[in-house]
């Protein structure tokens, strides 16, 4: 192996392959555990966009939901304090309200979001920015109101665990700690992703969405009740921003910040045009774009030695943190692969007048 | 004379009258969520709305110094609502002015802290000049993207907005870094720094973003490429048929909103903050969009919706340290202004406007051009 090494360029791409090979199993996780949010709102904005609804409120309604799901859970926290629990993922019931508030909250978003869109048919990014200006200040209004009296934090969900027989398994093993032995929104999205690609290449819901999002007209044609399509597509997709907020503080975190989403949502968005408003892809390249903040920490932290190290620590990190933003806009650009949205996407639609 | 002559009061009345509903009901709505909050603090109270307005409208208007931070505030939002507004008119939607905003602030930066042993009058126009230019720069990528690949601008310049941020971040904590700081900013800029023409702190800025509004004005209404703008977002085939480029004209645009940008970064840097930190946390960029589209896009519109956010902004802290209400009731009270101008079918319903609608002319319906084809 360490011949190889000495190869010029190939060499150091052989070394590169190394270093990370042998910390992937330490990265691996940090990794995914970026990616969860990321997906999520990426699939809260397949299920907008691939039925004709632009969304660049993602960001907006995952913060709201972040917010609501740790005051909810801390609010009820205080009347009904659950210590640990013995149930699968520490389920307690502060968390569970909590989780369940914050989707609501999202679908709560999300209807408005529709009703701009859909029936006053307002410019669907102006109807998503109105969401982040909003979010953040609501959210960062009432945390600042609630931080005086500084309630307790209802702690988190906790990851599942898994049987050492299985993780000690060679490759596998590290392979199913880091996907599987996560907690109930990580697995989540998991499911979710797998569901609805499925659902939307072989389900009659799938292919009526892809034809909503296509040729709205040609749907409405054919008996599809366009309106009432977008109406719920676009509300269903708040359970995802709802449970991406959610993760954050109460999965991965058990706090909220002001603004703590910081960009994940657009991230998310980025996610999905990379991945072509597929599930899968956007799954896919939410792990592309963590490992890029997964490879900046670790080349911060444990640098490669050699000519190697030299050569990467010379990057400035910054680089590895702007990646997932160039590299959308190059796919967008068409110069590698072009991403193409549905062809109604932001096009409101307005019923053929019958006439009276 | 043709714009002029279609000024009357009804038009007058047309235009401003679902804009001011919209503010009047964007108040209700805040005083609605104070009261409904007002437990979480003291206990319910009715009238804190009221104590809170009070503390905004004297922060904002209630002295001299009062209204020259007014003006303060008001002058980037103004120069960074141009740079929204005219792609607007253009029919083009720059999500990117906080980037653009960012890139000037920082080219200007730079030039300012080479420039540091120079006199005023060469580091002062030269350091504005490179914030503009770099606005420019930044504003023209999104640009040409839209112009050769048809790359929507939306999500090119939403991306764009954060690759600024990391490279603000590099130059400020590298190359840029000052030499005796204890975070990541640069050194205090002297030279550069631009004169206090009014009161404590009314710095040149305010003059600047005085007088970008009727070269605006005139850009869009009385020159030639301001029409071809004009043309080209109200009918973008038509544009092409009478022989415009719209290639051409869309770069154009996108690098003259992104020199607006860059100016209003550029004047809050070498005005107001007087150093760059290496994380410049600023919404400007992004209120700007809300300045755009509550000034529907007119120039003197941008003016007043600039004026007024200013005074929001001016008078949060005293509505923050006499009422306990948090400064993000601005950004509230702006989204529920942007929601009530959006939905102006709710504001007729609620006040029985029957006059017929102006309509949002060229912001009409910017989406719908997202999923087009090159």
């Amino acid at each position: 192996m360490e011949v190889l090494y000495d190869i010029p360029v190939i060499g150091l791409l052989i070394q590169f392959v190394a270093y990370l090979g042998t910390h992937l199993p330490v990265i691996a996780p940090i990794i995914v555990a970026a990616a969860v949010p990321v997906v999520l709102g990426a699939l809260c904005g397949f299920m907008n966009e691939r039925s004709g609804v632009v969304n660049i409120g993602i960001e907006g309604m995952m913060l709201t939901s972040a917010f609501v799901a740790w005051w909810v859970a801390s609010l009820v926290h205080g009347f009904i304090p659950a210590s640990s629990s013995s149930l699968p993922f520490g389920i307690t019931i502060p968390l569970l309200v909590g989780l369940v508030a914050a989707i609501l909250a999202a679908c709560l978003v999300s209807a408005v979001h529709a009703w701009l869109s859909i029936t006053v048919r307002a410019d669907q990014i102006i109807s998503g920015t109105i969401i982040n200006i909003f979010a953040f200040g609501i959210t960062g209004y009432l945390n600042l109101l609630i931080s005086q009296e500084a309630p307790t934090s209802a702690g988190s969900f906790k990851s599942l665990a898994m049987p050492s027989a299985i993780t000690d398994l060679p490759i596998v093993g590290w392979l199913i700690e880091s996907f599987l032995a996560v907690g109930p929104i990580a697995l989540t999205m998991l499911i979710s992703v797998i569901v609805l690609q499925v659902l939307l290449h072989r389900s009659r819901w799938g292919l009526r969405t892809k034809a909503v999002g296509e040729h709205p007209k040609a749907a409405e044609t054919v008996g599809i009740d366009v309106i009432r399509l977008r109406y719920r597509n676009v509300i269903l997709g708040g359970i995802f921003a709802g449970l991406a907020g959610a993760y954050l503080t109460i999965e991965f975190g058990s706090a909220f910040q002001g603004g703590m989403t910081n960009g994940r949502g657009f991230i998310a968005l980025a996610a999905l045009i990379f991945g072509r408003y597929t599930p899968i892809g956007a799954f896919g390249a939410a792990l592309l774009f963590a490992s890029s903040v997964g490879i900046e920490r670790l080349i911060r932290f444990v640098p490669p030695e050699g000519q190697l190290g030299d050569i990467l620590t010379s990057i400035p990190l910054e680089v590895y943190e702007a990646l997932p933003y160039i590299i959308t806009i190059v796919v967008l650009a068409g110069f590698v692969g072009r991403s193409i949205p549905p062809a109604a996407d932001g096009k409101p639609y307005e019923r053929e007048s019958r006439a009276a | 004379m043709t714009a002029l002559r279609g000024w009357n009061l009804a038009r007058i009345r047309a235009l401003v009258l679902v804009p001011f509903l919209a503010i009047v009901l964007a108040l209700v709505t805040g005083a609605v969520i104070m009261i409904l909050s007002s437990p979480l603090v003291d206990g319910f109270d009715l009238t804190l709305p009221i104590t809170a307005y009070v503390a905004l409208f004297r922060g904002a208007f209630g002295s001299f110094d009062a209204i020259v931070e007014t003006l303060t505030e008001a002058s980037p939002l103004i120069l960074a609502g141009f740079a929204v507004g005219i792609g607007f008119k253009a029919g083009l939607f720059n999500i990117g002015a906080q980037g653009q905003f960012l890139v000037g602030a920082l080219t200007a930066t730079a030039t300012a802290l080479a420039l540091d042993d120079a006199s005023p009058a060469i580091a002062i126009p030269a350091s504005l000049i490179a914030g503009m230019a770099g606005g420019l720069l930044y504003g023209a990528i999104p640009g040409v993207l839209k112009a050769f690949s048809g790359a929507h601008e939306v999500v090119t310049t939403i991306m764009l907005n954060y690759v600024a941020i990391f490279i603000v971040s590099y130059f400020i904590s590298g190359p840029l870094r000052g030499e005796n700081v204890t975070y990541s900013r640069t050194d205090d800029i002297h030279a550069a720094s631009l004169p206090i023409i009014l009161g404590d702190d009314g710095h040149l800025g305010i003059l600047l973003a005085a007088l970008a509004v009727p070269i605006v004005w005139w850009f869009l209404y009385r020159s030639t490429i301001g029409f071809e703008v004009r043309t080209t977002g109200a009918n973008s085939e038509a544009a092409r048929y009478a022989g415009m480029n719209p290639r051409w004209l869309i770069i154009f645009t996108m690098a003259l909103c992104g020199l607006f940008a860059g100016l209003a970064g550029a004047t809050q840097i070498l005005g107001e903050v007087g150093y760059m930190p290496a994380s410049f946390s600023t919404t400007i960029g992004f209120d700007a969009i809300a300045v755009a589209l509550l000034g529907r896009a007119n120039p003197v519109g941008i003016l007043f919706a600039g004026l007024l956010f200013g005074a929001m902004q001016a008078g949060s802290g005293a509505m923050q340290i006499q009422a306990g209400i948090p400064f993000q009731m601005v950004s509230v009270l702006q989204a529920v202004i942007l929601f009530f101008l959006t939905a102006e079918v709710l504001v007729r319903r609620v006040f029985r406007v029957r006059q017929a609608a102006e309509g949002l002319g060229e912001i009409g319906n910017l989406s719908e051009s997202y999923a087009q084809r090159p």
